[in-house]
């Protein structure tokens, strides 16, 4: 998909690459037993490790090698039984040892991919370069005093993946695709929560514009975007801001800068030239980190089924459309619940009505699907109603409305509001007799060629049973009388 | 009495104690008095003595019901270096100004469980970075040894020089220093008593403040070479805390000193023949092969070609990594402040202010050999010749079971006469070898130079064969019978 940019000299096309970073899920911080949760009171999860004190070492937290291998084999990539990790040098106030631990020239996690599902049920597969381990910071407050900065250190340690990618994607809207799909992957592996609210997902952009076919042109940085509407703003915005600068003669100057969402305009932060010379070395403190090629098999045979094959299963299994598929298994809870309405039943009506009523619902109560009021189970009874014949489509809905309302099983909602349909044609016959009689004036006309009148008995009719009748059944007989 | 009981060794204190001839309590008393009549020496920063006196008579106690540990009473020194819970920790810098930690090291938390008792926080060169300890915020130490016939104050040797110059003079039983580029062994050369550096990986390192994190190794300063023995045993060992330590099995090292150097080989490397070293260091050298020889060893000359590149490594290695470990040091959590206008000038006036000369020299130095279009020139050369040398005692090791070389290239030198850092890093020729190549390596005295002061030899092994070290020093300690103790003028 590559969409073209107009600018007054002619199009251009963007260049993205994303560095996304994730932190992963786990009980402790990457090298201190220190706890992780989020939301905790300044200062309250810090170790003396973390806060670099004197004497301290790191040791390596197992659990949290485990999560970027996992991660690693979600994305397909190869994972390297040895890496080694760097301290990146620099002074912050908020990082405390004056480095942060960190995976330079040997990651742990090489190239892989990850594969874009777009709008039109295509797939559009973005490169990845990488994946490392390293340490997050801690959180400096500037708004708390008037004149001091606080530290919270709650945050310094834990860990993170560095997840890079090609410079693949041409559009803002293939980036949030990517953020989108990768955050799907690592929820559906566990390893990262994805919540960019709470800043466990961060994305660092690198944007560049160039004429179609044109060599890549010199790049910005965007640091830190923290929601994927604003990474598509980011990249509006800054590939605008290039283009204006390239048509008016001038050169972009390869830079580092800050988003600002309020303003929606991209601010430079530091130039190339004020780069920070990080000075990596090895940390003498960790030894390379060697992994056994049998663990790393152990942990593949774990993973759980992952979004691509899911949506390639339901495809296969229950007939839907990619795109729709996707949908569905772009979080783990829908397609689980597809799956248990789905199961011995037809396939295409369950994908109606979770993808129709059942979301439209959801969406209305702003609940997600482990919030319904509709279980999976009572749904699947009310599709097993609609097919057994024992309620029409329409019925259905409005007794799937009672259901969210009542929380009430639907065969019971049938029974008391007695919407069960009516099979038996004698009644049907006797209510067509009953409309036709009453408007003989249109039977005349249906009969001298207005066959658009058809719809009109058949409504006549629904409404005189109160809709219960079997919609089948009703048009056999009324036609059976019209022409008679 | 008191003066007595300071003179035992560490092995003569513990018989003393388990059999009852004096409690922990008046030996510890005993080292008390000797600390406070020897001040003018300095080598100490923090004395301890309540603590010592409670842990004293905590020790009395195990010691009447049998459940003794294996230091039980033993008063000792514990460089500065050392985090000690509860207890000001200096590393001898201005910028750690009232650091008390809320955590123990694991090698000093191994004493306390084997009972030993602290006497105090020794006087070290600031962050262990020197040969000399004249860079102590906390002032210089003196060594108790002096020429003959002269008062000039002479340098204890660095960094450990406060625990050298403690054990030298009798104000403890024996001490703990760390040895990066021969931190132990020199001050243990020039102060006549015995140090030794264990394989990089057989100590923790967890809770030493840390100065170059891949050559630096705890270790014991002793009077003889079997305290050193005991008193290696007790800090040995695999710690989880620290992912650099290996979990091999520590043997019982004072049960290997036979001695007994029959069918075993000692390599002398020709490249230790400097240019310019004193004839009187030669020739101790030549007495310590023939004393070894006279042990039933077999002595070979070795080479170790890559020698002469030893200290050029070692002063890019060192100090890169010091760059980085110092730079935690901002103001922000812990010890100095000083304030500034915003961030930048804290830091600046807090480290300006907060680390000496010699410091400041090193993260200097290490900053930029890491620095962006340096690092292949300098850091990763340094490393290159990090893993020759290596290979040249693995070659060494071959053919040989340990190799005998001076300690230092001269005696104690004279307060402020290395005044330029060059001549005082070339004082480590002989010992940045073995941490460059992370092997084990102490010093044992030799005998006296002709002005009256101590030389050291020193043993080099494999890795991991501390063991065999020190049998080798052992058994050049029984030949070389130094039993010269300084004239304890500081008493005066």
């Amino acid at each position: 998909m590559s969409e073209l940019i107009k600018g007054a000299t002619g199009d251009w096309e963007m260049v993205i690459g994303l560095e996304v970073h994730a932190q992963v899920v786990s009980n402790a911080k990457l090298f201190s037993g220190a706890a992780t949760a989020f939301g905790a009171a300044p200062n309250s999860q810090v170790s003396t490790v973390d806060a670099g004190f004197p004497g301290m070492l790191p040791v390596i937290n197992a659990y949290c090698v485990e999560q970027a291998v996992r991660t690693g084999l979600g994305l397909k990539a190869k994972i390297n039984l040895t890496s080694v990790f760097d301290r990146k040098n620099y002074f912050y106030a908020d990082l405390p040892n004056g480095y942060q631990i960190s995976q330079y020239k040997d990651p742990i996690v090489g190239e892989g991919r990850l594969l874009l599902d777009m709008p039109d049920g295509s797939t559009r597969e973005i490169g990845i370069t990488r994946l490392h381990l390293e340490q997050d910071a801690g959180k400096s407050l500037h708004d708390q005093h008037p004149n001091l900065t606080f530290v919270d250190l709650n945050r310094a340690g834990v860990a993170l993946m560095e997840i890079v990618s090609e410079p693949d994607m041409r559009t803002a809207e293939e980036a949030a695709l990517y953020i989108t799909k990768l955050r799907t992957v690592l929820r559906y592996l566990g390893t990262c929560d994805g919540n960019m609210e709470e800043g466990s997902m961060r994305a660092d952009v690198n944007v560049s514009v160039r004429r179609p076919g044109a060599p890549f042109g010199t790049r910005c940085e965007i640091k830190n975007v923290n929601s994927i509407r604003f990474v598509r703003a980011a990249i509006e915005y800054e590939a605008r801001r290039q283009i204006e600068i390239l048509e008016d003669g001038g050169e972009i100057r390869q830079e580092t800068r800050l988003f600002d969402s309020v303003k929606g305009v991209t601010r430079s932060m530091r130039s190339k030239e004020d780069a920070h010379d990080y000075r990596y070395f090895p940390d003498p403190d960790l030894l390379p980190l060697v992994l056994d090629a049998e663990w790393v098999k152990g942990i593949e045979a774990g993973l759980p089924e992952l979004p691509d094959e899911k949506k390639a299963r339901l495809v296969a299994e229950y007939g839907i459309k990619p795109y729709d598929a996707w949908v569905l298994v772009a979080e783990r809870e829908p397609a689980d619940f597809f799956e248990a309405v789905a199961k011995g039943r037809d396939p295409k009506l369950a994908a109606s009505w979770v993808m129709g009523d059942f979301f439209a619902m959801l969406n209305r109560l702003g609940k997600s699907v482990t919030e319904s009021p509709v279980s999976a189970e009572s749904l699947g009874q009310l599709i097993d109603l609609i097919s057994d014949n024992t309620i029409s489509g329409r019925i259905a809905k409005e007794v799937f409305e009672a259901m969210v309302e009542t929380g009430k099983a639907p065969a019971a909602i049938v029974e008391e509001k007695g919407l069960r349909q009516v099979t038996d044609t004698g009644a049907i016959e006797a209510a067509i007799d009953d409309v036709l009689a009453k408007n003989q004036d249109k039977v005349a006309e249906y009969r001298s060629g207005k066959d658009k009148l058809f719809g009109f008995f058949v409504g006549q009719v629904m409404k005189a049973t109160q809709g219960k009748a079997n919609p089948a059944a009703v048009n056999d007989i009324l036609k059976a009388k019209l022409q008679g | 009495m008191a003066s007595d009981l300071t003179r035992l060794s560490l092995a003569e204190a513990r018989e003393g104690l388990r059999a009852r001839k004096f409690s922990a309590v008046e030996l510890t008393r005993a080292y008390l008095g000797a600390m406070e009549a020897a001040r003018g020496l300095n080598a100490y920063i923090t004395e301890t003595p309540d603590l010592a006196l409670e842990q004293a008579a905590a020790s009395d106690a195990r010691l009447a019901a049998g459940t003794a540990g294996s230091l039980e009473g033993l008063p000792l020194a514990i460089k500065d270096l050392y985090a000690t819970r509860g207890v000001l920790t200096t590393a001898a810098s201005h910028i750690l100004d009232g650091f008390t930690p809320t955590y123990e090291s694991t090698v000093t938390t191994s004493l306390w469980r084997e009972g030993a008792v602290m006497l105090g926080k020794a006087n070290m060169d600031e962050f262990a970075m020197g040969g000399s300890n004249e860079n102590s915020y906390y002032g210089p130490v003196v060594n108790p040894w002096r020429r003959n016939g002269d008062t000039a104050a002479l340098v204890p040797g660095g960094s450990s020089g406060g625990s050298a110059a403690a054990v030298a003079a009798d104000l403890c039983v024996a001490a703990l220093g760390t040895d990066t580029g021969g931190s132990i062994r020199q001050p243990a050369a020039f102060t006549g008593t015995v140090g030794i550096k264990p394989t990089y990986g057989r100590c923790s390192r967890f809770g030493i403040i840390a100065f170059a994190s891949s050559l630096e190794q705890a270790g014991p300063m002793t009077k003889t070479v079997t305290d050193a023995a005991i008193l290696l045993g007790a800090i040995a060992g695999h710690d989880p805390h620290d992912s650099t330590s290996v979990p091999v099995p520590v043997p019982d090292y004072a049960a290997a000193l036979t001695g007994d150097l029959r069918g075993k080989k000692i390599g002398i490397p020709k490249e230790y023949r400097v240019d310019g070293m004193p004839a009187e260091i030669e020739a101790w050298w030549q007495k310590g092969a023939d004393w070894l020889r006279a042990a039933g060893a077999e002595v070979v000359e070795v080479s170790l070609p890559h020698s002469r590149h030893a200290l050029p490594a070692y002063y890019i290695v060192a100090p890169a990594e010091a760059s980085s470990n110092l730079a935690r040091y901002d103001g922000v959590r812990f010890g100095l402040r000083v304030p500034g206008k915003d961030l930048t000038e804290m830091y600046e006036n807090t480290r300006g202010e907060g680390f000496g000369k010699e410091v400041r020299r090193r993260i200097l130095i290490g900053t930029y050999v890491l620095s962006a279009g340096y690092y292949d020139a300098y850091y990763s050369r340094a490393q290159k010749l990090r893993r020759l040398i290596a290979n040249d005692f693995e070659t060494a090791f071959e053919t040989v079971d340990a190799i005998l070389a001076p300690t230092t290239p001269s005696a104690a030198f004279a307060s402020g006469e290395k005044a330029d850092p060059l001549s005082m890093y070339l004082g480590d020729v002989f010992t940045v070898t073995a941490n460059l190549a992370g092997l084990p390596a102490m010093s044992v005295p030799a005998g006296l130079s002709a002005e009256g002061l101590p030389l050291g030899l020193q043993v080099i092994g494999k890795a991991f064969d501390e063991a065999g070290v020190l049998n080798v020093g052992y058994a050049l300690e029984r030949a070389a019978g130094f039993d010269a103790k300084p004239a304890a003028w500081w008493r005066a």
